[in-house]
């Protein structure tokens, strides 16, 4: 009981960073019908300027700033740079360019900078546990899930209760109809891009300080998390990346814990046959956005 | 106000409208009738942005708005209530509104939006409910509301009675009438031509992507060569 209890809290730990990527990547295909590929480039680069950061005497206070702010820029750059050009394009050009973007950024840093690993410190506490009965929780844990619960009520409120969000949601709902109400196109699909890079930027500390390293090749599996998230709760649907984001970290993590020894290095594997079950019965998703019928 | 002329708007090499021409002046009730098919829709859709003509121009107020985007075109002060009325299903009536006042000052925008639940007591009363949870009559309301939110110089409206029982059909016209009594100025493109031209200042008779006719509502309805064009909706 107490080992359950403790996989769940670490599966919820892991599974509030992949729902923060899922709702970035869900925010940005849901207004501009783009699977974001790259979105994990979010994660690369402002991992290269922690490594640059550390390396000239800042540390976790001034570079958590940093991260939210190259990941904020980083997205609304990629965003003028490539996807502009292709607005309005088939959903596959989108995807083939999203694909193009993730190889230059990884040229990029394996020309200019190196091939090889570049460590990041770890902050102190990171391995630091709290004992709670029987429990031992590890504090980066709690600090994840504690971060994310605020990260995704101040989305909430701004989607809820600005007019930025407001605009955001009935462009994502009908593009042509929010642009005939006045909502600006540009602005809206530049906001949707900052918001998804801002969220990407946090959990961009957590990842960072988990992984403790960065290599050019270092986004493919924080974007695989989030696009996976995002499809297992229901491309389109924001409350369905988070609730898949945080079934995607539970399953990784029981998983482990349940697979006899030996095949434990299979999770993956069994995660995406999982993932295949659950398209058969529920080919949209967990929460699946109803297909509204327009008479 | 608004003056359209030579429009011919493409899709592919087809033309869905060829050399159009309209003109409403402020406070003015205009119809655009015509079967399906006769390019109604596609003329709107020209001179709300949302098309781009092939040649021609559309003025508004002495400005080109001809290829402009549509969101300027609202600013310019026109609004469009789109066909198959298109409100934002997943959002609430008064999100919808809201919206529909992305344009104006937050200030003004609470005074319009008191002023739509004024005007149109079915909205009140489903304020906080998801809009794709009302019946037909209903969203039309809402899309006519959201697009009053803007405080448009000119309102088009596109079908506003499709689809919807004829006791809402009456509904609609009775909002039209109103709306004209208050003095604004109305675009309205409809299938129901004898209830247009009963409704309008002024009617054009589109067929084939041509205007065929224009004048009065009671000039039109005594040309009985364009009685095809009556009996189509």
């Amino acid at each position: 009981m107490t080992q359950l209890l403790q996989n769940i809290i670490d599966g919820l730990g892991r599974g509030s960073i992949y729902a923060l990527l899922a709702l970035g990547v869900a925010v940005v295909f849901g207004i501009m019908h783009l699977l974001n590929f790259a979105h994990g480039e979010l994660i690369t680069i402002p991992g290269y300027l922690t490594y640059w950061a550390f390396n000239h005497g800042w540390n976790w206070w001034t570079v958590v700033p940093l991260i939210l702010v190259s990941a904020v820029g980083s997205s609304l750059l990629i965003e003028r740079i490539a996807f502009s050009r292709v607005r309005g394009a088939k959903d596959f050009t989108m995807l083939l360019t999203s694909f193009g973007v993730h190889f230059i950024v990884s040229a990029l840093f394996l020309l200019y900078v190196s091939a090889s690993v570049k460590s990041i410190q770890r902050p102190g506490w990171a391995a630091d546990t709290v004992a709670l009965g029987s429990l031992r929780i590890e504090i980066f844990d709690l600090l994840v899930i504690g971060v994310t619960i605020v990260t995704l009520l101040a989305t909430t409120w701004l989607l809820q209760r600005t007019m930025f969000g407001l605009s955001l949601r009935a462009a994502a709902s009908d593009f042509e109809a929010a642009r005939l109400m006045g909502v600006n196109s540009d602005s809206v699909i530049r906001g949707a891009f900052a918001l998804s890079g801002f969220l990407a930027g946090i959990a961009g500390i957590f990842w960072l300080m988990r992984a403790g390293s960065v290599t050019p090749t270092a986004g493919i599996d924080p974007m695989l998390k989030g696009v996976l998230a995002a499809l297992i709760g229901g491309l389109g649907s924001l409350r369905g990346a988070v609730v898949g984001g945080l079934v995607l970290g539970l399953a990784e993590v029981l998983l482990r814990a349940w697979l006899p020894e030996g095949i434990q290095n299979l999770t993956t594997g069994f995660v995406f046959v999982l993932i295949a079950l659950l398209f058969i019965f529920k080919p949209g998703g967990l929460l699946a956005v109803p297909q509204v019928e327009r008479v | 106000m608004l003056e359209v002329t030579g429009v011919t708007t493409k899709y592919g090499a087809i033309s869905a409208l060829r050399d159009a021409g309209l003109s409403v002046g402020a406070g003015e009730v205009v119809g655009l009738i015509g079967p399906n098919g006769a390019g109604k829709t596609t003329l709107l859709g020209s001179i709300a942005g949302l098309l781009r003509p092939d040649m021609g121009t559309v003025t508004f107020d002495g400005n080109d708005i001809t290829n402009v985007a549509p969101e300027k075109i609202l600013r310019a002060g026109l609004a469009l209530v789109p066909e198959h009325r298109r409100i934002f299903t997943d959002m609430t009536v008064e999100e919808n509104l809201k919206i529909g006042g992305v344009t104006v000052k937050a200030s003004e925008r609470a005074a319009l939006l008191e002023e739509m639940a004024d005007l149109f007591p079915v909205l009140k009363k489903k304020w906080d409910v998801p809009a794709g949870y009302m019946s037909g009559g209903e969203a039309q309301q809402l899309a006519i509301a959201r697009a009053l939110m803007s405080k448009p110089k000119l309102l088009m409206m596109d079908e506003p009675s499709l689809g919807l029982a004829p006791i809402l059909v009456d509904l609609v016209f009775d909002l039209i009438e109103q709306l004209r009594d208050q003095g604004r100025t109305i675009l309205v493109v409809e299938q129901n031509a004898t209830r247009m031209l009963q409704a309008a200042d002024r009617a054009y008779v589109l067929r084939s992507g041509e205007v065929v006719a224009s004048g009065t509502g009671a000039e039109l309805l005594a040309r009985t060569d364009l009685f095809d064009t009556f009996v189509a909706g």
